[in-house]
């Protein structure tokens, strides 16, 4: 057994779960606020490549500019997609919102198809590209400073979540949506606040995917894998889209050297297959309790 | 105005057509259904034969989702699972046709009863993710189970019937449509039944269901059954049609399909299971058509498939937020307005 491979290979799933991580946290923060399961939070990450894609390439806007821009222009959809089309399904069934969001992600891919093509595309070289070395250890640079990124987001959102007014609102009426109103706190405004941040982390987390494999209209293939990371760790639970973040990322590094490229989705539907059979709301999901 | 409804039993209430005028609608679609073959185009014909295979396979999906609650994202696998069980029998064993689509049928169903098996632990979207994953293992079976032929997949050999090969539309239109058309009305019948009115019961209220002595783990269990047994014959007749499966031939995107044709024409409708197969179906074709009239220079077959996927995001958006119950609820509009025709108006 080769152990520096095997470090190696943990690390590269490390660096790739906290994309994951992030994701997941952008994902949970829509679930915690609006009760949506976004399906379309794969199409949200494209959505942000492209926008940045669009900045840094076509327009040859310096990459920090691009970056802000692309964030600006992802969070400003988030908002009107919000607006537009989840607001409109409040109080609907839990499966109607869900696929609204379906059609969405739908409608994002068909957009990005007509401007840009399916053709996969790469973003311009941002990230430094000495290779980096813990100890003996390669760490491909792109997922390492990607992976600080997801970090320091990460590290801002839980702060956020904890001191800032609008953080503190968004769990106020994640808790109790009729005692947060009650309160003077603008619950529908929380709604737009939630999808807007979340749309913006998803930009930065999609930009950082698009820097490390490319970008294509079927990057959304990215939100399955969020998905399971959100459903492992528990819809409602920032702590467990982290670790199952991380997790997932980790078991899909180790499927991908260890058994072949195939065999990543596998492995991770088969570990959700599993934790929902022995926990069916997550490892660090609120259990729910069914009254009649 | 509608006249001489007055019901005078149960039985009569409870028919499936219960009025004459239904019952000629219904005489007139099967006069029409007979007749289409000799007067439809290839084109048509090709089209007709695709509606039906959505048409049975939505149908499926309706008894699942529509009827029992159950939403599920992995229609697509279990017609892939009937497809390659025929494609597999075929290849192998040159079974009858008929014996291979019921073998489809039986294989797809006992794998929905294995995917069913967590959803009495598991409810709602979390079920849905679990059918997800099934629908990436039944692809990773595809690819490398050895006897199926790998990513290439597997040509199939026209149905034979007494020594004579359905492989033009024509032909097998008249094996694709009588099948469905069983199938649907097999559907209909299931929910005049204590079957059918016990998978309503789990729609409305799983635990409530319970209670009232139904259950659960066998009724939804069953549901899953019939509905991927309605899949894997789907996909039985589908690779008779095609006559080559791959496994990229059912992707997860075909189940969001089944979910949305149910969706846009009505759950817990047989009417909209097949109103919306047909009109999810028959879009995309209008698409393809209208896109040429457009005074664009240049190619602009390139556009069709983008708008396309925008087109069917956009009918699944905005039948969600404008008419939630689907198409079905339009043609009962229709029809009232016909009912009450000199009175309101």
């Amino acid at each position: 057994m080769d152990w520096l491979f095997l470090f190696e290979v943990t690390l590269a799933g490390i660096g790739g779960g906290g994309l994951y991580a992030l994701a997941g946290l952008a994902f949970v923060m829509i679930y915690k606020a609006t009760r949506v399961v976004n399906l379309a939070i794969g199409e949200m990450l494209m959505l942000g490549a492209y926008a940045f894609f669009a900045f840094a390439a076509g327009m040859n806007w310096p990459v920090p500019v691009a970056i802000v821009a692309a964030i600006a222009v992802s969070a400003v959809l988030g908002g009107v997609v919000e607006r537009v089309a989840i607001r409109p399904m409040l109080g609907e069934s839990p499966i109607s919102v869900f696929m609204v969001t379906v059609g969405l992600g739908s409608i994002m891919v068909g957009v990005v198809e007509l401007i840009w093509s399916a053709d996969q595309r790469r973003l311009p070289e941002f990230i430094p590209n000495e290779p980096i070395f813990l100890g003996e250890a390669f760490v491909s640079p792109k997922i390492f400073y990607s992976f600080l990124v997801a970090v320091l987001l990460v590290a801002v959102s839980l702060a956020v979540f904890r001191w800032w007014r609008g953080g503190v609102a968004l769990r106020a009426t994640a808790t109790d949506q009729a005692a947060a109103y009650a309160m003077g706190i603008n619950v529908p405004r929380v709604f737009s606040l939630a999808w807007i941040l979340a749309a913006a982390l998803a930009a930065v987390a999609g930009i950082a995917v698009g820097a490390i494999g490319g970008i294509s209209s079927s990057m959304g293939i990215f939100g399955l894998s969020v998905l399971v990371v959100v459903i492992v760790g528990g819809l409602d639970s920032v702590l467990g889209a982290l670790v199952a973040g991380l997790m997932i990322g980790v078991l899909e590094a180790w499927a991908g050297a260890y058994l072949g490229g195939e065999y990543k989705l596998l492995v991770t539907f088969l570990v959700l297959v599993a934790v929902l059979m022995v926990r069916p709301y997550g490892l660090f999901g609120t259990q729910e309790i069914e009254r009649l | 105005m509608r006249i001489a409804t007055a019901k005078e039993s149960y039985q009569l209430d409870e028919a499936l057509f219960d009025s004459a005028t239904q019952r000629t609608w219904a005489v007139l679609l099967g006069v029409a259904l007979v007749l289409y073959p000799f007067l439809a185009s290839d084109y048509w014909l090709y089209l007709a034969c695709l509606v039906s295979i959505h048409v049975a396979s939505a149908t499926g999906l309706n008894i699942l989702t529509g009827y029992t609650g159950l939403v599920s994202l992995g229609q697509a696998a279990f017609m892939g699972l009937g497809a390659y069980t025929v494609a597999v029998l075929e290849h192998y064993f040159g079974t009858m046709f008929l014996f291979n689509l019921l073998a489809g049928g039986v294989v797809a169903m006992l794998g929905g009863i294995v995917v069913g098996i967590p959803s009495l632990r598991v409810k709602g979207l979390y079920l849905a993710i679990v059918t997800i994953a099934a629908s990436f293992l039944a692809h990773f079976l595809f690819v490398n189970s050895g006897f199926t032929g790998g990513t290439g997949g597997m040509t199939v050999p026209p149905a034979q019937v007494f020594g004579l090969a359905l492989d033009t539309s024509f032909r097998i239109y008249w094996l694709i449509v009588p099948v469905t058309v069983l199938m649907v009305l097999g559907a209909a019948n299931l929910f005049r039944t204590r079957i059918g009115r016990a998978f309503i019961a789990i729609r409305d209220r799983d635990i409530s269901a319970e209670v009232l002595g139904i259950p659960l783990l066998r009724y939804k269990l069953l549901s899953f059954g019939l509905s991927s047994f309605y899949a894997g014959v789907a996909g039985g007749l589908w690779a008779y049609f095609f006559r080559v499966v791959t496994p990229e031939s059912f992707p997860l995107i075909m189940s969001i399909f089944f979910l949305a044709a149910i969706i846009v024409g009505g759950m817990g409708s047989i009417l909209g299971g097949i109103l919306g197969a047909i009109f999810m179906t028959m879009v995309p074709e209008v698409l393809r058509i209208m896109v040429g009239w457009l005074p664009i220079e240049g190619d602009t077959l390139q556009y069709v498939a983008p708008v396309r996927t925008i087109v069917f995001g956009l009918l699944i958006v905005g039948f969600l937020i404008f008419e939630p119950h689907g198409l079905a609820e339009v043609w009962r509009r229709v029809r009232r307005f016909f009912h009450l025709w000199p009175f309101r108006n």
